[in-house]
């Protein structure tokens, strides 16, 4: 039965992911159960969908676990020095306004050693996307806590538990400026890639933050199981509210998670804004930067 | 009515790259229609991979293939055959 209804089709199709992946880099060097490699699927599907020129996207990753992404997409790839894909990728994007700039990367280069470009970016209206995989740890480096560790969690650095307030990501990029903000996590799969695609077409600094399973550091030494516990954990706890207020949308130690798409305003851009303003300062004296 | 309804239904199938597999089981965890369970065999890094339980399960959604970490497994459904 099985190998008759196989043969009906006679062209099996292919898995369209890989036209966006380097397939010879593969095996990833993520862990069994790491949610990251689950938010690149969705991100090569949300890019398939979106219809943009491959040609004119450029991928910006930092140091870290979700890094090394820049180095697994066949997309022109940036991978720059700890803390610092936000400064590049508005570099890139300033000399030529054509491309579209994604920053993939994680929430200790993001927000902790890139934490004052995060804030500027989103102020400045820079046009590009950022993705933040948060797995509440310093993966890549042994556990360390993060700026993202929720209170009680216990990482390498706090073997008794953490006792720092950690950053609500969403109310932090919505007050300085963001144009589009949502938080899912690596179990929504549909809605990560529904995001990132929205998050690609709109101009202006958007924002997505994805929770991911750490089942290496942070689910191993909370003891919490593997990554799949994690995922089933999401699952349950997760509620959707679309367009809640970002002030109420802080995440405690397995507590429950709000996700949902937050903000979604428009905004002048940082070129736009520029060039309006020089506009009307010189007049025709000016010739407003096209790149 | 049960009759067109069972012509409806929409029929997939799923494709498995063992080598691949790390064995997460994030596909068989969050199969819609459950169609999917890991394997006996093991893959040469030592993993159980997913095998489909059985062809009349599958429904071609690609969930598995959005949820695979590794790109191992991708869903897709049948063309319609013609009349």
């Amino acid at each position: 039965m099985s190998s008759e209804l196989i043969n009906i089709d006679e062209s099996m199709p292919v898995n369209t992911v890989e036209e966006y992946l380097r397939m010879d880099r593969m095996p990833h060097i993520w862990c069994p159960s790491c949610g990251i490699g689950t938010t690149v699927n969705c991100f090569a599907h949300a890019l398939e969908q979106s219809g943009l020129d491959l040609q004119k996207v450029a991928i910006v990753s930092g140091i870290g676990c979700t890094g090394r992404v820049a180095g697994y997409l066949k997309l022109d790839s940036f991978h720059t020095t700890h803390g610092r894909p936000i400064p590049f990728a508005t570099g890139l994007k300033l000399a030529n306004p054509e491309l579209k700039v994604v920053v993939y990367s994680g929430d200790g280069d993001l927000t902790a050693i890139g934490g004052n470009h995060f804030i500027h970016a989103a102020r400045r209206n820079v046009d590009m996307t950022v993705i933040l995989i948060n797995n509440f740890i310093y993966g890549m480096t042994g556990g360390q806590v993060a700026p993202t560790t929720p209170i009680g969690a216990t990482a390498t650095t706090t073997p008794h538990g953490n006792f720092e307030e950690s950053f609500n990501l969403p109310y932090l990029a919505e007050s300085c400026g963001a144009v589009y903000v949502a938080r899912w996590t690596a179990y929504h799969v549909r809605h990560v890639q529904k995001a990132i695609k929205e998050a690609l077409l709109k101009k202006g600094f958007s924002f997505v933050e994805i929770l991911a399973p750490c089942p290496t550091l942070f689910s191993r030494r909370n003891k919490l199981g593997d990554g799949l516990d994690q995922m089933i954990y999401f699952k349950e706890n997760s509620e959707i509210k679309n367009d809640a207020d970002t002030k109420s949308v802080g995440l405690t130690f397995q507590g429950k998670i709000t996700v949902g798409k937050f903000v979604d305003k428009e905004r002048t851009t940082y070129l736009d804004a520029m060039n309006e303003f020089y506009s009307k300062k010189f007049g025709d004296k000016y010739t407003p930067y096209k790149g | 009515m049960a009759e067109t309804q069972q012509k409806k239904k929409v029929s997939g199938s799923v494709v498995i790259t063992a080598e691949r597999c790390k064995g997460c089981s994030f596909c068989v965890e969050f199969c819609p229609t459950d169609a999917l369970k890991l394997s006996d065999q093991y893959n040469a890094k030592g993993y159980h991979p997913p095998v489909l339980v059985s062809q009349d399960l599958c429904n071609g959604c690609n969930i598995c293939g959005l949820m695979c970490p590794d790109f191992a497994v991708y869903g897709f459904m049948f063309k319609k055959k013609e009349k």
